[in-house]
């Protein structure tokens, strides 16, 4: 049987806000263990959150970006549950009145089509602490230092067919937060993590299957990984004549597989309603218009303004508009350049491989776009030729020079435009390899062709690449057949 | 007349006279605690040394050149508002070992303007109740006779000052507590507008409906205090940023033209008729005085009590997850497993009302009767706010009695919670609408007294204050005292 696969996604985007959204506390990843932790984090009997009005501010730029309704009355909700990290017995969350509704992203597909996936919703809420099991000898400790970190979870419609769609949708959320700058994105740190809505049905048919749910997976291969498994298990239950029960699962990237956390009957009664000691959040249209005036170009925007302004194919568009930070190191190489083509070709091809092969972010690389800029001006205007352009950007890559134009005039590898001094160099070459002269005379047109690259990668060795590769073959081919 | 039978106002003129210091008048009122409180059990905590050193803090500001009237003023706090370094308890054995890390805004506004507080109230666990019984401390006895109740949930509160060891204290009311304890007890006690006061450091029990306010023996105490007590609290983000009146200055107004609404359901079956006549009496007097009456209709107070079970509980069991033997209060001995550790920490640190309250809310927020309850309770609050807002189209203040009863016999409700909560009844209205209230005393029925409430529109204090006090300047039954006492 044919199955299609139906996924759906909630994830959480820890806002980058200076204080809890509840209190006054700093939200800095990796400080001692409760040492950011007030009275309130501590929920300390008779303390009261006061709401960050940032971490608001945040979420509507959120809406406002995926063109939703925003939830000119919002309001926060008590979910109620005991555990050790959660210390008022109850998350403040939103549950009825979110403060962002329905919306839509528009995400690239690997094909280059573009497909809109529905967001059901966004909703305010604030994070637990952490139960540390390591170091306490048959006890747990709790850090509460997160506890209180604002989050925003962010609720896809099940628009997702295939695991690769599911990681684009979340590529796609991932840049969206970071252009905002309301989210750092740091997956590692938690900062955006996801849990993963899987189901499969027969091809063709409407009603979806019973859907399990993978917990807190936090990185684009993990998600990849962990959904394809889920469609495997599931898949493979139900031909066996089994059925998928409606649960949560857990992923185990070391095992690669995902496994039972709790069923549908062990879920708790979170018993929401609407948290007492918070009024309805009112947003105004004065806020709403100064956050609609502080958004910056958004990642589907400049990939249209890309293919529109530089002529780029839309998948090239899309790579280049990813993340604000790659958009921002193409925009200024394109602008020390005046080449759009060619600052796309290098940055996505020899800038993208160094920083692969050193697993670095285009923020940290090693060649900044100025230098791109002035090596790409020096092909362009025939000093070097693209070969030994990549010489020259290897040696900016090590440090070897501030600009392309030091690192050529150090190294001396000024392409040689002198058709005299080229001639002159040819004339040693074919001197050096007289019988190879001699059978090319003798050969017949095929074989010359075959013969000719062997002149051109001699003299090319002879000019240390530098002589110009145009005026080499013509000059050559005078000689040769001269 | 013995300092214990000064009132606030007294107080602040005699520290002004230098009639006697503060550091004279704590001592002889930690005196008084000491030999009289054994009968009452109204405070769970007396805090001798910070009194007397806040006492000698306040004659040195005075000897400085301040003047402030609360300047050396002897109070106490309710024992859920969270005072620094001393047990903040809540009444409850959860709470037993809780020394509060930090003060209440109540608190903290008190000391400032120099008020001296001797120790924590006793009161109904986590204010729970109308009796005063469910103390982990034990029952708090009725000055005017000890083998009643003082009323609940603020008995302590309303205990002590009756019994004259204090003259004023700090109390909650979520449906009742400040008024009803002051009407068994002979008092005059004042709920505030849901806002007015800060609930920043006061335990939760039902946060929309909590609001801590003053108990005292004149109006015009309770005046003094809330005037110190009451404002905005950026901590707090349920208390309204409005000015706070001049309390004092509005006590004088004259009462003429005052437009009176008796509610005719205050005035139905369950109220003993002896009380109703003492309201009616005091209807009399404020004609007297230029009022006029009207009655009016409040059709929706019979839905009061069941939406107000459902409202309470179910924000109670919220707030009181926190109590989880994790962080701070009672922790089970040697928990075997973390689901061991909640239920034999919670099972052992809550009393038997907390439980069932707990337990009642937990019920009513479930998932499939979450609308059949909470949401039809939040319906009926609206309901009721409506019915006090066309009210007040009408009358300026309503009055009715505070109670249906006399305070009764201890352990004569423990086992029928149902007939403890419908003694609510008058009280809990104000609380649901978010309106201010007061009780002050009315007279008395075989020796016990009898309270009258009185109801304004929101932010309304000022007028509350201002009928109590004109009231009080024409009788004497506020200067009652209980003998033996």
């Amino acid at each position: 049987m044919q199955w299609e696969t139906v996924i759906g996604l909630e994830i959480h985007a820890q806002l980058s806000t200076q204080s809890k959204i509840f209190s006054g506390s700093a939200t800095t990843f990796g400080a001692e263990p409760n040492t950011q932790a007030s009275l309130v984090d501590l929920a300390m009997p008779g303390t009261l959150p006061v709401l960050n009005q940032e971490a608001v501010r945040m979420a509507v730029k959120f809406g406002l970006a995926i063109e939703a309704e925003i939830g000119r009355t919002n309001v926060f909700a008590r979910k109620n549950y005991f555990y050790p990290d959660l210390p008022k017995g109850y998350q403040t969350s939103q549950m009825d009145h979110p403060v962002v509704g329905k919306g839509h992203l528009d995400i690239s597909l690997e094909d280059g089509t573009i497909k809109r996936v529905g967001i059901t919703r966004a909703h305010l809420e604030e994070d637990a602490g952490k139960s540390l099991h390591e170091d306490f000898h048959g006890m747990s400790g709790i850090d509460l230092n997160r506890a209180g970190t604002p989050l925003l979870e962010i609720v896809s419609e099940p628009d997702m067919r295939s695991a690769k769609e599911a990681v684009a949708y979340v590529k796609a959320i991932h840049a969206l937060v970071r252009y905002l700058g309301i989210c750092d994105g740091n997956m590692a740190e938690g900062s955006l993590r996801c849990d993963c809505n899987v189901s499969v049905r027969p091809k063709g048919q409407e009603a979806f299957g019973t859907r399990a749910e993978i917990k807190n997976v936090n990185s684009f291969r993990f998600i990849e990984k962990a959904i394809n498994h889920e469609i495997q298990r599931q898949i493979d239950l139900i031909e066996d004549g089994g059925k998928v029960v409606q649960e949560t699962r857990l992923y185990d990237p070391s095992k690669d597989e995902t496994r039972s956390m709790r069923g549908k009957e062990e879920a708790n009664d979170y018993r929401y309603f609407p948290c007492p000691d918070l009024l309805p959040v009112r947003l105004e249209e004065d806020f709403l218009d100064a956050v609609r005036q502080s958004l910056p170009e958004l990642p589907t925007q400049k990939r249209d303004r890309f293919q529109s302004q530089f002529g780029l194919s839309v998948y090239d568009a899309s790579v280049l508009s990813a993340s604000r930070e790659m958009a921002e190191y193409f925009e200024q190489v394109q602008q020390a350049c005046g080449d759009a083509k060619l600052a796309a070709n290098w940055v996505m091809g020899e800038l993208s491989s160094l920083l692969n092969k050193d697993g670095l972010e285009i923020e940290q690389s090693l060649v900044s776009a100025e230098q791109l800029g002035g090596l790409i001006l020096r092909i362009k205007d025939n000093t070097i030729s693209g070969k030994i352009a990549k010489t020259v950007f290897e040696a900016l890559a090590a440090g070897k020079g501030a600009t392309a134009d030091e690192v050529i005039e150090k190294e001396g590898l000024k392409q040689v435009t002198d058709s005299g001094a080229i001639e002159s160099m040819l004339d040693e070459v074919l001197a050096a390899n007289a019988a190879q002269v001699e059978q090319y005379r003798a050969s017949d047109e095929a074989k010359r062709a075959k013969m000719f690259g062997f002149f051109v990668g001699q003299a090319m060795k002879a000019s240390k690449g530098k002589a110009n590769p145009g005026q080499v073959n013509e000059l050559l081919k005078q000689k040769l057949e001269g | 007349m013995s300092m214990h039978n000064l009132t606030l106002s007294d107080i602040a003129r005699a520290l002004a006279e230098k009639t006697f210091s503060a550091e004279e008048l704590t001592r002889s009122l930690l005196g008084r605690i000491q030999q009289l409180d054994p009968q009452l059990n109204s405070f769970i905590t007396v805090t001798e040394a910070q009194a007397l050193a806040q006492a000698k803090a306040a004659d040195a500001r005075r000897a400085a050149g301040e003047t402030g009237a609360l300047l050396g003023a002897p109070i106490a706090h309710k024992d859920l508002f969270c005072t620094q370094g001393v047990r903040t308890s809540c009444a409850s054995k959860m709470l037993d070992n809780f020394i509060a890390p930090y003060n209440a805004t109540v608190v903290e506004k008190l000391a400032a303007v120099g008020c001296v507080s001797l120790g924590k109230l006793n009161m109904d666990e986590f204010a729970m109740g109308s009796a005063n019984e469910s103390s982990h401390y034990g029952p708090v006895k009725n000055p005017w006779d000890l083998t009643r109740v003082p009323g609940g949930s603020s008995g302590g509160s309303a205990a002590a000052i009756a019994a004259r060891l204090i003259p004023a204290a700090t109390g909650s009311d979520t449906g009742g507590s400040i008024r009803q304890p002051a009407a068994l007890t002979n008092l005059t006690g004042l709920k505030p507008t849901y806002g007015r006061v800060s609930r920043w450091g006061m335990i939760a029990y039902a946060s929309s409906l909590d609001q801590g306010g003053p108990l005292a023996r004149t109006a015009e105490d309770c005046a003094l205090l809330l005037g110190s007590m009451a404002g905005f609290d950026p901590k707090d983000s349920t208390s309204v940023d409005q000015p706070v009146d001049d309390y004092l200055a509005s006590l004088n107004q004259p009462l003429s033209g005052l437009r009176v609404g008796l509610p005719k359901e205050y005035f139905g079956a369950g109220l003993d008729s002896r009380i109703g006549a003492a309201i009616l009496a005091v209807v009399e007097e404020l004609k007297k005085l230029g009022a006029t009456v009207k009655d009016i209709s409040l059709p929706n107070l019979q839905h009061a009590i069941p939406a107000y079970y459902v409202i309470a509980p179910a924000e109670a069991s919220s707030n009181l997850s926190r109590f989880d033997g994790v962080r701070y209060g009672h922790r089970c001995d040697s928990p075997v497993n973390l689901e061991d550790l909640y239920k034999r920490s919670r099972a052992e640190g809550f009393g038997a009302e907390v439980k069932r309250r707990i337990m009642v809310g937990t019920y009513a927020l479930s998932a499939g009767y979450y609308d059949a309850y909470y949401i039809k309770a939040q319906k009926i609050r609206r309901l009721i706010k409506n019915d006090f807002v066309s009210a007040f189209n009408e009358v300026d203040v309503i009055l009715g009695p505070t109670t249906p009863n006399p305070a009764w016999k201890l352990g004569e409700k423990s086992s029928d919670p149902v007939a403890a909560y419908l003694e609510d009844i008058y009280t809990i209205t104000a609380n649901l609408a978010g309106i201010p209230g007061l009780s002050m005393p009315a007279g008395f029925v075989d020796g016990l007294p009898v309270g009258v409430q009185l109801l304004a529109p929101y932010f309304q204090e000022g007028r509350l204050l201002n009928v109590a006090h004109q009231y009080q300047q024409v009788t004497d039954w506020h200067t009652q005292a209980p003998s033996g006492f």
